[in-house]
């Protein structure tokens, strides 16, 4: 039998944009020049939005700084670059050169100028001129240029952000889609502004306000700029939850909601599975390739088709946004579901975080004294953490110089780790809150096992409503 | 005290090159982001001076390099050299976790060097109270680790302490016993002068195995702990044994540590399987003996030496004849020796030669190394100090001896064990000494 297998295409997102696969690269250095781009679409990038379009800028040296956690480098990425800092007609030209080479591939103009009707008018008619096939507007970029009353300047304020939406459509053939700042008490406003303007559709998230570090000889944080730094936007792997957040609050979101690209902190595709469930048309990508190269993209695509294929999902649209409805409200959840943590005794290492979370960080409901029930009817007495550390500083500990001491300290017990270092859940106090399955170092150790069994289920709404539905909503 | 006696002898550093180099800070600072952090970690368990392992690696990862060196000096004041002798492999990296999950354990050892090291190189010493706060007054007989420790403890606490030693450097094992490419005698000596700026004193070439000694010593201070580990390694108690040429495996490493062996030839046989004849045998080949046997009356998986310890000995071209016991040492041309030797076969535990098996190995060297000997001389001398097989007996808790006035600890009570068993020991004693006085003030 011949396997056409999963068909990872973009057609029609925004009504008119197409690509070979959802994997566009965000406007940023990535995209600045047309050299680069087609570099990107050999290596298999479905779309590229340009680095943002504007008069050009003066960059400082110095730009980026990262925020690295436990060895790993870039969990998050920070930058104070403007826009192109290239001619208009510079990349214009290029932009015409990469169209007429790669027709297949969706090439998204960023576009910023100041704000008049009249460049937005004239920006907007040079770069459809050119073979854009969409124009991103950047009302996101949060330092730098919103000084300038541009950028998140104008994303910050929904009467701006929608006038000049609307002055965009005025002249616009292409999809217009507006770039949404997270730097504001609530996306959806700008996303409704941006939805009555007439966008076709959105990018979200951009950058988040930061400053990553500060070094501790100079006191200057970074990036250090002769001495002085300035307030970065913040992007890489530690901001996809900020983003998925924002993705699902603009997707649930009638008055907002209209075809979306997802952004931040997108480097594998799993990420970019999630942004999908959530309703994401396409992705963007931009700190992944800055740390790793655009060569990233052919696993994001061989991913994504491999888990379609598992999934039987025969094109994006079979999956895109089936998890918007599994998030609600909190009042909606069922009070009555009941998890507990069970610890698998032949998998577990013994290095007993769990213990400690449980008892510094949670509700003192694992322990190492291996005692089965209640003790001391429902209260239980168990040692504590620091009398269990005294205990081990108190016992003597010697070489095992011998054979035979040797085989006495390593000889194996039932399970792997000796049984006094394996802790034990009191699933009678357990809250099933989960911390112990995060802390736990090792894969499927610790399995939080439903135990609600014949309870019906009860939401905070059901249970408060019950006196009060009466007396209104 | 001086240095003088050790050597900084190009040849020898190049031939006893440290097996495990120091860590770069940026590789000490990944290794050190492994660690989990485990809760009552398995590795401070396993460790006799509980070292607070989680504690000191992860001040290396934050860059607190000062905090994690305290951290090591607090539980054990040679953490240094023990981060370069320990047995690791029995102890805290054998006890780590990670090799539950297939993964490498932490390297436990090379970090707390990494730490020592800095705080070494910014020249500090540990704090401690003020010298005399506590009016205990402590003689420690021995130079070796157990002394060093119980030393350094008392004078951290406040109390007098002075180390009482027969060789002219201070040390013990660590400056004289331990092959050199693990820890060199200059490294020993130099751990023994942090140890000095501690208020610790030294009177280093005493020799106290009189009774008019002891007595003095009883006299001039409150108590007095026994660090004296073993005595001369044991004779092989075969005729020849007193020829040139025959050398225990501990004077072979004393000698080339302190630069008056600095080379051999031909062929070296090593009787015995234990830790320290494999690093006699190992500095044998070092020295340039092109044929180094190890000699052994049991079987390949008898010995006594660590299983780390048997590999190196093969990686560095130490061969084996298991199974075979010396019987005699004549001499032979050119100032050789022959070495009789039978092979032997366990019946119901015990070892007897097999009929026919009888052969003379023709060698330049013959090592001695079957375990030391306990200290009977000095230990005799000794009042009310009770002596079993050899060893003091002492509570392993406290290092009480029979004799109130008396502690003991390291190797001349466990018979024989590691740097940080020493350490654990004598710094226990330190601290039920200055119990004894809390009680004896109030």
């Amino acid at each position: 039998m011949f396997d056409i297998g999963p068909d990872i295409s973009v057609k029609g997102f925004a009504g008119k944009i197409d690509s070979p696969n959802p994997f566009w690269l965000a406007s940023a250095p990535p995209t600045n020049t047309g050299e680069m781009i087609m570099r990107a679409f050999d290596a298999g990038w479905g779309g590229a939005v340009w680095k943002t379009i504007g008069e050009p800028v003066t960059n400082v040296s110095s730009r980026y700084s990262a925020t690295d956690w436990n060895g790993q480098r870039i969990m998050g990425f920070n930058n104070i670059e403007l826009i192109s800092d290239r001619p208009v007609e510079v990349n214009l030209r290029e932009m015409a050169e990469v169209k007429r080479r790669y027709p297949k591939h969706a090439v998204i103009a960023s576009l910023m100028v100041a704000s008049n009707r009249e460049a937005w008018h004239d920006i907007v008619v040079r770069a459809e001129d050119a073979g854009a096939d969409g124009l991103e507007l950047n009302f996101g970029c949060p330092h730098g240029m919103s000084e300038r009353g541009m950028g998140s300047a104008v994303g910050q304020v929904p009467e701006y952000a929608q006038m000049i939406t609307e002055w965009v459509k005025e002249k616009a053939c292409t999809p217009v889609l507006v770039k949404l700042t997270p730097n504001i008490t609530d996306i959806r406003a700008v996303a409704r502004a941006a939805k009555r303007g007439g966008a076709d559709g959105l990018s979200a998230i951009n950058t988040i306000n930061s400053i990553t570090g500060i070094d501790l000889d100079t006191f200057v944080p970074r990036p250090n700029v002769d001495g002085k730094s300035s307030h970065g936007g913040y992007c890489g792997p530690a901001v996809k939850p900020i983003a998925l957040n924002m993705v699902q609050q603009i997707l649930a979101d009638p008055e907002s909601a209209l075809p979306l690209s997802g952004i931040g902190g997108i480097g594998t595709w799993r990420d970019a599975v999630e942004f999908m469930l959530l309703g994401c048309g396409t992705v963007q990508v931009c700190t992944a390739v800055m740390h790793y190269g655009y060569r990233i993209v052919e696993d994001m695509a061989e991913g994504l088709e491999n888990w379609m294929r598992d999934k039987g999902f025969r094109t994006i649209e079979d999956f895109r946004g089936l998890s918007v409805v599994k998030v609600t409200e909190w009042k909606h959840l069922n009070l009555n579901y009941k998890i507990v943590a069970r610890i698998d005794e032949q998998k577990c290492i013994g290095c007993d975080l769990c213990y400690i979370a449980c008892w510094d960080g949670a509700h003192q409901c694992i322990h190492l004294d291996r005692v089965t029930g209640p003790v001391d009817g429902h209260v239980e007495l168990h040692r504590t953490p620091a009398e269990e550390d005294a205990e081990s500083r108190a016992r003597l500990a010697v070489t095992p110089v011998t054979r035979k001491e040797r085989a006495a300290v390593f000889g194996q017990g039932p399970y792997p780790t000796p049984l006094a270092r394996i802790p034990r859940v009191d699933e009678t106090e357990c809250v099933g809150c989960n911390l112990c399955s995060c802390v736990c170092p090792v894969e499927s150790c610790i399995a939080m096992v439903r135990v609600d069994k014949d309870v019906a289920s009860e939401t905070w709404e059901e249970r408060v409503g019950q006196g009060t539905r009466e007396q209104g909503n | 005290m001086s240095t003088a006696a050790i050597p900084d002898d190009e040849q020898l550093r190049a031939r006893f090159g440290e097996l495990k180099p120091a860590l770069t800070r940026q590789a000490a600072v990944i290794e050190a982001d492994r660690c989990l952090n485990c809760f009552d970690a398995p590795c401070t368990g396993a460790c006799p001076t509980h070292i607070d392992v989680p504690g000191f690696i992860k001040r290396i990862a934050t860059g607190n390099l000062r905090g994690s060196a305290l951290k090591i000096l607090d539980a054990n004041i040679l953490g240094a050299s023990c981060a370069r002798v320990c047995p690791v492999d029995v102890l805290c990296e054998g006890a780590c976790v990670m090799v539950r999950q297939n993964r490498k354990p932490i390297q436990i050892a090379l970090l707390q060097r990494h730490a020592m090291d800095a705080f070494w190189a910014a020249g500090e010493t540990p704090p401690a109270k003020a010298l005399g706060s506590e009016t205990l007054s402590v003689a420690c007989i021995g130079a070796g680790p157990a002394s060093l420790a119980c030393a350094a403890e008392l004078c951290r606490q406040g109390a007098r302490a002075t180390i009482i030693e027969k060789r002219e450097l201070p040390g013990g094992l660590n400056t004289y016993g331990v092959a050199e490419y693990k820890l060199r005698a200059a490294d020993s000596v130099r751990e023994v002068e942090m140890i000095r700026n501690l208020g610790v004193g030294f009177r280093c070439g005493v020799d106290v195995r009189s009774m008019a000694a002891l007595e003095a010593l009883e006299k001039e201070f409150d108590l007095i702990f026994l660090g004296v580990g073993l005595g001369a390694m044991q004779r092989l108690g075969i005729p020849g044994e007193d020829r040139d040429g025959v050398m225990n495996a501990l004077e072979l490493i004393a000698a080339y540590k302190t630069g008056h062996l600095k080379e051999l030839h031909g062929t070296v046989v090593v009787v015995g399987a234990g830790n320290t004849a494999i690093d006699a045998a190992n500095a044998a080949r070092r020295l340039g003996a092109e044929t180094v046997y190890m000699l052994y009356r049991r079987s390949e998986g008898d010995i006594s030496a660590f299983d780390f310890e048997y590999e190196h000995a093969k990686q560095e071209g130490v061969q084996f004849l298991w199974r075979r016991q010396p019987l005699a040492i004549r001499g032979a041309a050119h100032g050789r020796l022959l070495l009789d030797t039978v092979q032997v076969q366990e019946v119901a535990g015990k070892l007897l030669p097999l009929p026919d098996s009888q052969y003379a190995m023709e060698c330049d060297l013959v090592v001695p190394a079957i375990g030391q000997s306990p200290l009977a001389n000095l230990l005799q001398t000794l009042r009310g100090v009770e002596v079993k097989e050899g060893r003091i007996v002492a509570d392993p808790m406290t290092g009480r001896t029979a004799n109130p006035k008396y502690f003991a600890a390291g190797d001349c009570v466990n018979g024989g064990r590691e740097v940080v068993d020493a350490v654990a020991g004598g710094k226990r004693a330190a601290l039920a000494m200055l119990k004894t006085t809390e009680v004896i003030n109030v």
